[in-house]
C-alpha cells in the first residue's frame, strides 16, 4: 500500500516538485530574485504609501457580509429557522462560516434563486421555499434575510411574506420576521441589528407595566462562553435578565448521539414578547444594536444602556449599570472574581506593560481589548476596523486619551488587512490581536498572533472561553501572556536565557 | 404625511405635471417633498430655479459609498420651501438604475428626511414600474397613492393601462391604491371623453383635465413652474385645481386593468381608431 503522506509533506514530495518546475514554463514565472525583489520592496515606505492611496480593491478585509450577520441573530431564537431570499451559494457560505467557527453543524435555507427569478422576480421561489421549510422542518419562526441579488431586483419581503401568508403557503400566526440585508453595503454588523429589529418587532407582545427585569442584548458576540457568564453573574446578582438572541446552546450544543435540527436553546418566543416590560434593554455592543436601540427607545418607550463588559473597567461600568437600573448590588462573589482578577493582572504586568500591539477585529470588540490593554500597560499601535465607522473612531480614540499607553495608537476604520501588513512591516509591534483571517500578517511579519473575535477558523473551542466579566479580563490575560512567554521561550531556545520559570 | 407616486409614459409630462402641482400644494401652505426616481434627474430643477440637482447616486460615486454622504448634501430646498431629492444612476445602458432608487429612498429614510411636519411626499417615478427597484417608491410604508399621467395618445393610454397592471399585483400584497388618471392633455381627438372612458374602464378617476398652453414652456425655459413664473395665469389655476382635487381625493382604487383588444376596442368606440379590413391583414 502507498505511504499517505500528511498535507505538509505531500507537495514536498518529488512528483509535486516537478510538477511545480514543469509548470512554470507555462505560468510566465518571473525568476525568483525577481520576487524576493518586489516581495521586499512591497515592506517599504514607498509601497506603504502607494498601498494606503488605493482605490479600487479590498484584500483580506477584516469582515463579513450582512445575511451572515442576520442568520446568527436568527439562531438566538428558539426553533427558528433562517431563511434566505437568495441564491444558494451564498447560503452555503454563510453555513459553513459559522460552523467552521463554532465546530457546530448551523441550519439554514435558501429560496434558490436562479436566472428565471432573477428576471421575473422572487416571489414564487420564496412562497414555495417558505411553505417548504414550514413543511420539512416545522420552525416556530421563520427569519428571512436577502442576498445581493433579491436586494438589486427589488424584492419586497414585506409584501411577499404577506402574499405568502394569505395564499394559504404558511400559516397566518406563524412568526415571519425579516430583514432586508445587501451584502454590497455595511457588515454583518448590520445584519444582525436589522434581523434582530426584526425579530423584535415580530414577536414583542403588549406594552404594560415595568416587571422589574432587563433585557440583555449580546450583539454580534461570537463566544459562547460570554452568554453564559453574563447570564452566570447575574443570576449571581439576583437579578432576572433575559439575553435576547441567545446563540450560546444553539451554536454550543451538547452531542447527545442524534443531531437535532433546533437544539434546546435560544431566546424563546415568550421571553422575547415579555422584553418589552423591561426596565432596559442593556447593549453590550454599541456597532450590530444601532437601529435595535433606536427601535427599543421609540416604540417601546424603554430605557436602552450600552455597556462593554470586556476587561475590568468594562466590567465595572456594566455591573454599576445593572445595580443602577435593577437595585441589585453587586454580589461578594463577583467581588472575589474582580480580586482574583486584579490579581492576575498584577502577576502577569511585567510581561504586558510597554508590549506594542496591532489590532484588528469588529469595532466593539476592538473597544473592549483596546480597554483592557490600558489597564495593563499594554501599548496599542495599529488599530484596523474594516467595518468601523467615523462614529467609532471618535469612541477609540476617546478611549486611547484616557491613559498615556494609547498615545502611540492611530486608528483606521474602513482598511483592511492588507494596509494592516504595510503599517506592520514599516512600524513593527510585539503582538497582534485579531481573528484567523490575521494568521496571514503573522506569516508575513511574523509578529505573533493572538486570536481573539471572529471568525476562528484555525484554532479549536476558543469560542467557548468568555472574553466578557472579570473571568473574561483573566481570559484574555492568559491568551495574551501566554503568547508573550511561548514566544520568549522560542527566543530563548539555544541560550542561556531559557529558563524554566517565567 | 401622505405618499403619493406619479407614474406614466415616458415624456408624458409626469415631472412638470408633478413640480406645477406640488408648487400648488405648497402654495396653499401645505409641505412637501419631491423625490425624484429617474435616473434621468429631470423631477426638481423647476422647483429649484436649477439646471440639474446633484443626485444620491453622484454624490455616492463621488464620495465612494453611501455611507459617506450627509442628507444636507442630497436634500435642497427650493420654492415654497418644498424639500427636492434626486435618486439619480447610471448612464443609460449600464448598472442598475432600480437598485438606484432603492438605494436612495433608504438613505433619505435612514438620514430623516420624512420629517413628521410633511403633509405630502412626491416619488416622480420612471416611464413604467419597469422593475423591483421602481416598485421601491410603492412599497409597503411609502407611498399607497398613486397617479397616472395620461394623455388621449394610443401609446400613453396603453401605458397607463399597463402601469393599472402593475399597481393591481401590489395592491393585493400591500396597500397601495388608484387615485386616478391625470390627462395632461396633447389636444387630441375626443381626449376628455376618451380618457374619462378609460378611467371608468380602470374603476377609476379622471382627476383632472390639464389643458395643454405654452406658458408651462415658458416657464420651464425659465426653470420655473407656472404657479412662480406667472400665478396668475390660468394655467396656475388649473394646477391649483388639480392640487386641490388631490389633496381632497379619498376615492383610491384596486385598479381593473384592461386587455389590449379591450383597449383598442375603446378606441374604435371614439372614432380613433378604424377596424382592421379582413382583407389588409392578410397582404
Amino acid at each position: 500500500m502507498a505511504e499517505i503522506h500528511d498535507h505538509n509533506e505531500l507537495f514536498g514530495q518529488p512528483e509535486y516538485q516537478e510538477q511545480f518546475e514543469g509548470k512554470k514554463e507555462f505560468e510566465n514565472v518571473h525568476p525568483d530574485e525577481r520576487i524576493a525583489e518586489v516581495a521586499k520592496w512591497t515592506r517599504s515606505d514607498e509601497y506603504r504609501e502607494l498601498n494606503f492611496a488605493r482605490e479600487a480593491v479590498s484584500i483580506n478585509p477584516c469582515k463579513a457580509c450582512q445575511p451572515l450577520g442576520a442568520i446568527y441573530a436568527a439562531l438566538g431564537f428558539a426553533k427558528t429557522m433562517p431563511f434566505v431570499q437568495g441564491s444558494q451559494g451564498c447560503t452555503a457560505y454563510f453555513r459553513s462560516y459559522l460552523t467552521r467557527h463554532f465546530k457546530e453543524p448551523v441550519a439554514a435555507v435558501s429560496s434558490s434563486m436562479t436566472e428565471d427569478a432573477a428576471v421575473f422576480g422572487g416571489i414564487s421561489n420564496m412562497t414555495e421555499g417558505l411553505e417548504n421549510a414550514h413543511t420539512v422542518y416545522r420552525p416556530e419562526m421563520i427569519a428571512v434575510s436577502t442576498t445581493c441579488m433579491a436586494e438589486v431586483i427589488g424584492d419586497d419581503l414585506r409584501a411577499y411574506i404577506k402574499q405568502s401568508k394569505s395564499n394559504g403557503a404558511i400559516p397566518e400566526e406563524l412568526p415571519v420576521p425579516f430583514a432586508h440585508t445587501p451584502s454590497f453595503t455595511g457588515s454583518h454588523l448590520n445584519g444582525y441589528d436589522l434581523m434582530l429589529k426584526g425579530i423584535l418587532e415580530e414577536l414583542a407582545g403588549e406594552k404594560g407595566e415595568p416587571d422589574g427585569s432587563i433585557n440583555i442584548v449580546a450583539g454580534f458576540d461570537t463566544y459562547s462562553g460570554d452568554y453564559r457568564e453574563i447570564k452566570r453573574m447575574m443570576r449571581a446578582m439576583g437579578v432576572n435578565a433575559r439575553v435576547l438572541a441567545d446563540v450560546s446552546d444553539v451554536v454550543d450544543a451538547p452531542n447527545f448521539g442524534s443531531y437535532d435540527l433546533y437544539p434546546e436553546g435560544g431566546t424563546t418566543q415568550e421571553e422575547a414578547a415579555a422584553a418589552i416590560n423591561a426596565e432596559a434593554t442593556f447593549m453590550l455592543q454599541r456597532f450590530p444594536t444601532v437601529k435595535t436601540a433606536a427601535f427599543i427607545k421609540s416604540d417601546w418607550e424603554q430605557e436602552v444602556v450600552l455597556a462593554n463588559p470586556i476587561g475590568v473597567r468594562g466590567t465595572d461600568e456594566f455591573l454599576a449599570e445593572v445595580t443602577r437600573v435593577t437595585g441589585s448590588p453587586v454580589p461578594y462573589e463577583l467581588e472575589m472574581e474582580r480580586g482574583r482578577a486584579v490579581d492576575a493582572m498584577v502577576d502577569s504586568h511585567p510581561y504586558v506593560f510597554g508590549k506594542r500591539f496591532a489590532l484588528v477585529g469588529d469595532p466593539d470588540v476592538l473597544l473592549g481589548v483596546i480597554s483592557f490593554l490600558l489597564e495593563m500597560g499594554g501599548r496599542p499601535v495599529h488599530v484596523v476596523c474594516t467595518n468601523g465607522d467615523k462614529k467609532f473612531k471618535r469612541a477609540a480614540e476617546e478611549l486611547l486619551a484616557t491613559s498615556e499607553a494609547g498615545s502611540d495608537a492611530t486608528v483606521w476604520i474602513k482598511k483592511d488587512m492588507w494596509h494592516l501588513r504595510s503599517l506592520m512591516c514599516t512600524e513593527p509591534v510585539d503582538l497582534l490581536i485579531g481573528p484567523s483571517s490575521a494568521k496571514f500578517l503573522w506569516r508575513d511579519t511574523r509578529t505573533p498572533l493572538v486570536r481573539v473575535g471572529f471568525p476562528i477558523h484555525d484554532r479549536h473551542h476558543l469560542y467557548k472561553e468568555t472574553i466578557v466579566g472579570y473571568d473574561g479580563a483573566v481570559n484574555l490575560l492568559k491568551l495574551i501572556v501566554n503568547t508573550v512567554l511561548e514566544e520568549m521561550d522560542r527566543a530563548a531556545i539555544d541560550t542561556t536565557s531559557f529558563d524554566l520559570v517565567r | 404625511m401622505r405618499q403619493i407616486a406619479i407614474y406614466g409614459k415616458g415624456g408624458i409630462g409626469k415631472s412638470t405635471t408633478t413640480q406645477n402641482t406640488v408648487a400648488a400644494l405648497a402654495d396653499a401652505g401645505h409641505h412637501a417633498m419631491i423625490v425624484g426616481c429617474d435616473p434621468k434627474a429631470d423631477s426638481t430643477r423647476l422647483i429649484l430655479n436649477q439646471k440639474a440637482q446633484t443626485t444620491v447616486m453622484d454624490m455616492a460615486r463621488e464620495a465612494g459609498s453611501v455611507e459617506d454622504l450627509e442628507l444636507e448634501d442630497v436634500l435642497l430646498t427650493g420654492f415654497k420651501d418644498i424639500k427636492c431629492a434626486e435618486s439619480g444612476g447610471p448612464e443609460p445602458g449600464v448598472g442598475c438604475a432600480g437598485r438606484g432608487v432603492i438605494t436612495a429612498i433608504n438613505f433619505l429614510e435612514e438620514e430623516g428626511a420624512y420629517t413628521s411636519d410633511l403633509d405630502f411626499v412626491f416619488y416622480d417615478v420612471l416611464g413604467d414600474v419597469v422593475c423591483g427597484g421602481f416598485a421601491m417608491p410603492i412599497r409597503e410604508g411609502k407611498a399607497q397613492e398613486i397617479y397616472i399621467v395620461t394623455s388621449g395618445e394610443m401609446m400613453a393610454m396603453y401605458a397607463a393601462n399597463n402601469i393599472a397592471r402593475g399597481i393591481l399585483k401590489y395592491a393585493h400584497s400591500g396597500g397601495v391604491r388608484l387615485g386616478g388618471l391625470i390627462c395632461n392633455s396633447r389636444k387630441t381627438d375626443r381626449e376628455y371623453d376618451l380618457i374619462s372612458a378609460l378611467a371608468d374602464k380602470l374603476g377609476t378617476q379622471m382627476i383632472h383635465f390639464v389643458p395643454r398652453d405654452n406658458e408651462v414652456q415658458r416657464a420651464e425655459l425659465r426653470r420655473q413652474t407656472v404657479l412662480q413664473y406667472n400665478p396668475e395665469h390660468n394655467q396656475a389655476a388649473e394646477y391649483r385645481e388639480l392640487a386641490r382635487k388631490i389633496a381632497e381625493n379619498t376615492n383610491l382604487v384596486i385598479p381593473t386593468p384592461i386587455t389590449t383588444d379591450e383597449l383598442e376596442e375603446l378606441l374604435m368606440e371614439f372614432g380613433i381608431m378604424e377596424a382592421e379590413p379582413a382583407d389588409e391583414a392578410v397582404a
